[in-house]
């Protein structure tokens, strides 16, 4: 039992020398020391609750990706059937129930049309995204599949999250963290922000720009009544705009949208010195733009910004240059947010903070230097404690305990974990593992002695008869700890792997490493009684 | 040197003798904290319940105005909040509990926030924001879920285990010896009205692990001698357990008291409600190791058998071939 062959202890040194090396940046970082470029830069990441910062949770909604896919499905069928040589006529197009429907003018063509829907129906061609069935000989159905509108789900959430991300880089805040969660959500951390509300309104814009031709034609008292004339549809103007309050009718076809934008700068308007926006379209957006104004001029267009009218100028002139400028009531942090957000491309799908936790940095950097110093009074206690109750034993338990410390910071470092608040409360537990593992084994020890024992048998048997109890007591503790970590949520979680790398270093230096320590002194000075 | 002992060699407390009123009185206590549970109710944080919190710092005063803060906040129309004293007298934790129409519309959530923010700046010039939370009601739901869940699932894991390497009673008496630190600690969370947030569920965590561990150390000991002394009666057996490890139990229980006191006394204020629910966990954790894990043993009929290898055929075979028959 205390025999320890070299090669054990060189792999027990080499092992704690390695965790203890890899907390080494993290426990610099709080001093000027400087810890070498060279060398791996292992750190342990602090939670928001302690470095202070944003958190913030979005949610998408996942319906909102349906419909607009059957609204593009409908589009793309209009577009195809009217394409087709000779045109296939169709009607009575109907998106209720979340299926598209319509009828063919002509039954006999109803091959002809399968055959042109069948590269959208069948997408990529790793799943089938639409199922289509023809009822009454001349009705065609598609339904959208479940794996189709996972995909598309998914695939709208992977492009919402890379416009996140360039919106959040336009901040220019330090390392933020960008992380999809779940089917439908993301987070997003960014450590030492102290104002969400610049991330929120630039998070909460979809920044989705259509141009669209004035319906003239519409009736005041119709529009204000919410009845659009056919072909149009009815936008409210926007809150910031002079016309806030009511709403305006446009042309539903022959729009632009601003998919094609290559720039968007915050910049005023040299006549009136409001704050407007800059746009410049790429090769294909421009010509389309220049063709819209070129064949409308003296008619107003309205600049529709996520399904509000911020403005509807008229058209003076075309505008052939391939950019434009978007005025409608800005503040200038708003003119910028959204050159940012346009910038940045629109997101497929409208997201919706639900939850938000802002830390100041002044209460988090306090918390941290509260804990450190209570932490150290309180280690100091227990160091005082151990050494008064067992002498000798008491030392080894004390190094024990530093270097299951440092052990656990290195693991939490090299795996690039993050210490939360709750993951303290861990850390704390973990050391009263530690602290128990050898007062259980000092405490039998002192037992073994007592029943008249010699020295070393009463050592061998104290770490014997203990270690069945603490390893019952860790391996408790970490089914409890991994059920916690599958099952919880963030801060449980948090706790849970603080935890369990803990239940690992503290059996590790309370047990395996005090024995090798304690052994080896017993061989050296052999001595006859020991005090404990 | 004179090593420090915080219990005499060969004490001997006759624990078992009391066994029937303590049990009565724990079992009160337990009744009385789910009634107060469910009369007075747990004063669930915004992670549980929704909305929004508020943290500031009066840099400037001595003292936070928590009456006058309390009807401005309310003058503003979110309903009632709850105004509390968070760490140092000048620091306070608003909460606001958002009708379920403000909290599902992402903007007005975020413009009650900003608004109170915003009321307060203008009417305090040493306003510090510390921090502020915004919960929606489904994402606290799931908070609630996922933190029940996780509790349960442990307890159910530990107990199976405990079950798998003693035997089915002391699996029982551990669970009820965690139902029974559960208990009291929300108990108390309801009684004196202590937030109640994750955080606390990160606590009630580490009061189970703690209690565990007091518990196995006396079920070790106990197993152990019941294969030792085979005649021994069991109530007799059971505090013999108890002495002969109660050095151990004060020993532990007191340097992790004394590593939670700084904590108690002067750790940072965010911390205060789970250090101090850990505390409580421990004295409420160290008594139920030793005056329900253990007593539970005799009314659920543990034997000294329990730990003797029962006799299988082929033990049989091998005794009859070594003429031991």
């Amino acid at each position: 039992m205390l025999d320890f062959p070299t090669w054990r202890k060189v792999w027990l040194w080499l092992i704690t020398g390695l965790c203890v090396f890899a907390a080494l940046p993290s426990l610099l970082s709080a001093t000027s020391v400087r810890w070498p470029d060279a060398l791996p830069q292992p750190m342990v990441n602090l939670g928001l609750d302690l470095a202070g910062g944003s958190h913030i949770l979005l949610e998408a909604d996942a319906s909102q990706v349906a419909s607009q896919r059957l609204e593009n499905m409908e589009e793309n069928v209009r577009g195809l059937m009217r394409r087709a040589e000779p045109r296939i006529r169709i009607g009575d197009v109907s998106t209720r129930g979340g299926r598209l429907s319509f009828i063919l003018d002509d039954p006999s063509q109803v091959d002809r049309a399968r055959e042109l829907m069948l590269p959208s129906i069948n997408g990529n061609g790793l799943v089938r995204e639409w199922d289509l069935t023809v009822e009454d000989g001349n009705r065609m159905i598609l339904t959208p599949t479940a794996e189709g509108i996972d995909q598309a789900v998914s695939d709208a959430m992977e492009s919402a999250t890379e416009v996140v991300r360039k919106r959040i880089d336009e901040l220019g805040t330090r390392e933020p963290t960008i992380i999809r969660q779940g089917d439908t959500r993301i987070v997003v951390q960014v450590p030492g922000l102290q104002d969400p509300e610049q991330l929120k309104a630039l998070l909460g814009q979809t920044a989705k720009l259509e141009f669209k031709l004035v319906d003239q034609n519409a009736l005041p008292s119709d529009v204000q009544q919410g009845l659009a004339p056919p072909g149009s549809e009815i936008f409210p103007y926007a809150e910031t705009s002079d016309f806030a309050g009511n709403s305006l009718a446009v042309r539903r076809l022959g729009g632009i949208r601003g998919d094609n934008l290559t720039g968007a700068q915050q910049s005023f308007d040299p006549q009136t010195n409001e704050p407007v926006v800059n746009i410049q379209f790429d090769t294909d957006g421009g010509r389309r733009f220049a063709k819209l104004t070129t064949d409308n001029v003296g008619k107003p267009f309205a600049i529709i910004l996520d399904g509000q009218v911020l403005s509807a100028p008229n058209i003076n002139e075309p505008i052939r240059g391939g950019s434009a400028q978007i005025s409608g009531g800005f503040t200038v942090e708003a003119a910028n947010a959204l050159a940012i957000s346009l910038r940045s491309g629109a997101l497929p799908v409208d997201l919706a903070v639900i939850e938000e936790r802002t830390v100041g940095p002044d209460l988090g950097a306090d918390s941290i230097k509260r804990g450190m110093l209570a932490m150290a009074v309180g280690s100091a206690l227990v160091i005082v404690l151990m050494i008064a109750s067992y002498g000798r034993f008491g030392v080894y338990a004390t190094v024990a305990l530093v270097i299951n410390v440092a052990m656990l910071l290195g693991i939490m470092a090299a795996l690039n974990t993050t210490l939360t608040l709750p993951g303290i409360a861990g850390f704390v537990l973990t050391i009263g593992a530690a602290v128990d593992a050898n007062v259980l084994i000092n405490e039998r020890i002192r037992e073994e002695r007592k029943r008249g024992r010699r020295v070393i048998a009463a050592v061998e048997n104290g770490y014997k008869e203990a270690s069945r109890a603490i390893y019952d007591a860790n391996i408790t503790n970490f089914i409890a700890g991994v059920l916690l970590f599958l099952f919880g949520s963030g801060p449980v979680r948090g706790f849970a792997v603080v935890l369990v790398i803990g239940l690992f270093t503290s059996v590790f230096t309370a047990v395996t490493l005090t024995r090798m320590w304690v052994a080896g002194w017993l061989r050296t000075a052999k001595p006859k009684d020991i005090t404990l | 040197m004179k090593l420090l002992k915080l219990v005499p060699d060969d004490t001997n407390i006759k624990f078992l003798k009391w066994r029937v009123p303590f049990f009565v009185v724990s079992i009160l206590l337990i009744a009385a904290s789910w009634a107060l549970v469910a009369t007075k109710g747990l004063n669930y944080g915004v992670d549980f319940a929704g909305g929004l919190e508020v943290r500031a710092t009066f840099t400037q005063s001595e003292e936070a105005p928590v009456t006058e803060l309390r009807s401005q906040v309310e003058a503003l129309g979110y309903g009632s909040p709850v105004v509390q004293r968070f760490g140092e007298d000048n620091q306070v934790s608003i909460r606001v509990r958002l009708s379920d129409e403000i909290s599902a519309d992402k903007e007005a959530a975020q413009e009650a926030a900003n608004e109170i923010v915003r009321a307060l700046q203008a009417e305090y010039s040493d306003f510090r924001l510390d921090g502020n939370d915004n919960v929606s009601g489904k994402v606290s739901g799931e908070f609630r879920q996922t933190a029940l869940y996780a509790l349960l699932a442990a307890m159910a894991a530990i107990a199976l285990y405990i079950w798998i390497r003693f035997e089915w009673q002391f699996g029982v008496g551990a669970l009820f010896a965690l139902f029974h630190d559960v208990s009291l600690t929300l108990g108390m969370f309801a009684l004196f009205q202590l937030e109640f947030s994750l955080q606390i569920i990160a606590a009630i965590l580490a009061i189970i692990g703690y209690s565990l561990n007091d518990t196995i150390v006396v079920y070790d000991r106990i197993r152990e001698n019941l294969k030792k002394f085979r005649k021994m009666p069991l109530p007799e057996l059971l505090d013999l357990s108890v002495n002969e490890t109660l050095a151990r139990t004060v020993m532990t229980s007191l340097t992790l008291f004394v590593a939670l006191l700084p904590l108690l006394l002067f750790g940072p204020a965010s911390l205060f409600g789970m250090v101090a629910g850990i505390t409580l966990g421990l004295f409420v954790g160290t008594y139920s190791s030793v005056y329900m894990a253990a007593p539970i043993l005799v009314w659920l009929g543990v034997t000294s058998d329990s730990f003797v290898p029962t006799e299988t055929v082929l033990d049989q075979q091998e005794k009859k071939a070594r003429g031991l028959v």
